[in-house]
């Protein structure tokens, strides 16, 4: 084990001392929203000289959201209200406008100032000031990405959140963190086994996943801080399909030991843990709806796979999905409203989303073999793994369907992402 | 009279103590010389003979010639009923497994790469299951049996089509310690 450590510890070193970040994933986007707000992003001053760029970033978190158009700045050198030439940037057709300074403080650190300027009314809409180390750059571009989209849009940002996913070459497995731009991938896990269905605690630290290590599958919790991992079910058998409670103390399973693929949830503070339901069927993919009263899963209990969900605390089962013969990996909107699955459709598996309340349904996804759907944690996208032209790459579509992208790995098939939970810490 | 004999033999006991350090040392050397299968003459014995298929020695397990050494039974798309072609190879290592009660076998089960992966898994396990049912009707001791399933996660054909899916579409029988 410490001989395989060295070679990863050095990559990982490689990675975060990088000068200018390397994308593992490229991301293009395809489409745009009903409505593409012109924003002017215009360079804040001095951020060339520090070791990465603030605004390219941020256009780049912007315009990937499909919600924003840039306007062309020009290189103007403006970065003061009282600089602004508000009828000139109308003029461009812009209906924001974002300025900002940079200085570098005596201890090394950073300070940022920046201001979302609204074109039309000519006033300020909203400013903060960041004090940051180097290695905090990109993250704090982000952030005031996010701080711009919220403002804009009405809705929370997602650009400061990270995604997890597998990335396979060959015979090598690696479970996989980065940015929800691509940039900064770690490798949490590498192993010559299979690694599938990690997904996020609530804390945005642990990631549980499932891995073949032990030559079968075998569930496992692991901290990112300290890359502590322990098997949290091992039992005879198959375990796997581990899913978070909203309050991040308990984790569903599905385990093989009581025979068949049924349903336990684990408490892994205080240990022990109940059979949510007793079945003959399958019973897999259970997910914890966000107020913690329900659980989602698949069950073909009534003789084809379909959704259903069933109270937390137990009880019986209810169906959910009800059209096509093939309904699986669900999984509840943040807002509890809706939930994103996976159906069949003419041979075809494809993304849906269907209201809970009204149970209507929409197809949003055309691939052959879409798979692994998950909701960014504001509801906006949808993360999911496709295939093109025989290779696994990560897609996103908008929860409406109208902006789609595609997230392709340099090296190798990626497959199973994970979007992150947002940042515990929001900005001042 | 007793009281030299009594010193005599507590002396003896010193003595002894004082030895059984070594003493046990080449004792249990030679418990390992003692091995079955190392005895005197029956290496001889068995080296004397040429090696025919289903010779004495001949591990039944990867025998070719032997039942045993087929580990695989495919199942039809959505189902996981063992086919009569299969009844004999169950019947085999279920026989095997009765006769060596320390054997245990691991059951992997395995689907096609088509659905979601967990979805995949649990009809991987099934198909694992309808084998580890069989055996344990026919005699089978719960506990030399464990059932797992692999899923689409390691299939045996690569492709994406027909024939690839219903190799992959299998249960395979492998013995602790392979």
């Amino acid at each position: 084990m410490t001989f395989n450590l060295i070679p990863r510890l050095a990559l990982f070193v490689l990675l975060l001392v990088g000068g200018t970040a390397r994308a593992a994933l490229t991301i293009d986007i395809v489409g745009g929203g009903e409505r593409q707000i012109p924003v002017a992003v215009l360079p804040f001053a001095s951020e060339d000289r520090l070791p990465q760029a603030l605004t390219p970033v941020i256009a780049a978190d912007l315009t990937r959201s499909g919600l924003f158009k840039m306007v062309e700045t020009g290189g103007a050198r403006v970065y003061e209200p009282t600089q602004v030439n508000y009828v000139d940037w109308r003029a461009r057709g812009a209906e924001a406008i974002v300025i900002g300074t940079t200085a570098t403080l005596p201890d090394g650190r950073t300070e940022i100032r920046f201001r979302l300027l609204d074109a039309v009314k000519q006033t300020q809409m909203t400013g903060f000031v960041y004090t940051v180390s180097p290695a905090q750059l990109r993250l704090t571009a982000h952030k005031i990405a996010d701080v711009i989209y919220q403002a804009l849009t009405g809705d929370v940002g997602v650009f400061a959140t990270r995604i997890a996913y597998v990335v396979k070459q060959g015979k090598r497995y690696e479970l996989q963190v980065s940015d929800s731009d691509g940039y900064g991938a770690q490798t949490v896990l590498a192993s010559n086994e299979p690694i599938i269905s990690p997904t996020w605690a609530p804390d945005g630290d642990r990631l549980a996943y499932v891995s073949f290590e032990d030559k079968k599958p075998v569930v496992y919790v692991q901290s990112l801080k300290s890359g502590d991992r322990r098997a949290v079910a091992r039992f005879k058998g198959s375990n796997s399909a581990p899913g978070w409670s909203p309050d991040g103390k308990k984790l569903a399973v599905v385990l093989s030991m009581a025979g068949g693929s049924q349903i336990f949830v684990l408490d892994l503070a205080a240990g022990g843990m109940t059979r949510l339901m007793q079945s003959a069927s399958i019973d897999t993919e259970p997910n914890y709806s966000p107020d913690g009263q329900w659980i989602m899963f698949t069950s073909d209990r009534g003789g084809s796979p379909q959704i259903y969900r069933v109270p937390a605390a137990g009880g019986p089962p209810q169906r959910m999905t009800f059209e096509g013969g093939y309904n699986v990996s669900a999984r509840y909107s943040p807002d509890g409203r809706s939930l994103v699955f996976i159906t069949r459709n003419d041979g075809r598996f494809n993304v849906a989303v269907q209201d809970i309340a009204t149970r209507q349904v929409q197809v949003l996804t055309d691939g052959a073999l879409d798979e692994s759907p998950s909701f960014a944690p504001n509801g906006k996208m949808i993360l999911y793994a496709s295939e093109v032209a025989g290779r696994g790459v990560l897609a996103a579509v908008s929860s409406d369907g109208r902006v789609k992208q595609r997230l392709t790995s340099s090296s190798g098939d990626i497959r199973e992402p994970a979007w992150g939970p947002l940042p515990r810490t929001q900005p001042k | 009279m007793i009281r030299k004999i009594a010193l005599l033999a507590i002396t003896g006991l010193l003595l002894a103590g004082c030895e059984s350090t070594p003493t046990k040392e080449q004792e249990a050397a030679k418990v390992e010389e003692r091995m079955p299968g190392q005895q005197p003459g029956a290496a001889e014995g068995a080296q004397a003979q040429p090696l025919q298929p289903g010779a004495v020695g001949a591990n039944p397990l990867t025998d070719p010639a032997s039942p045993l050494s087929r580990r695989s039974i495919y199942f039809d798309f959505d189902s996981f009923v063992i086919r009569p072609e299969h009844q004999s190879l169950i019947q085999a290592h279920s026989r095997y497994l009765k006769e060596n009660a320390k054997a245990k076998v691991i059951l992997q089960g395995n689907a096609d790469e088509r659905g979601s992966r967990e979805y995949n898994l649990a009809l991987g396990q099934k198909r694992a299951d309808a084998v580890k049912r069989a055996m344990e009707v026919l005699g089978v001791q719960e506990s030399q049996i464990e059932s797992v399933s692999f899923g689409e996660e390691k299939p045996r054909a690569p492709g994406h089509d027909e024939a690839s899916w219903a190799e992959n579409r299998r249960a395979d029988i492998v013995y602790q310690g392979e």
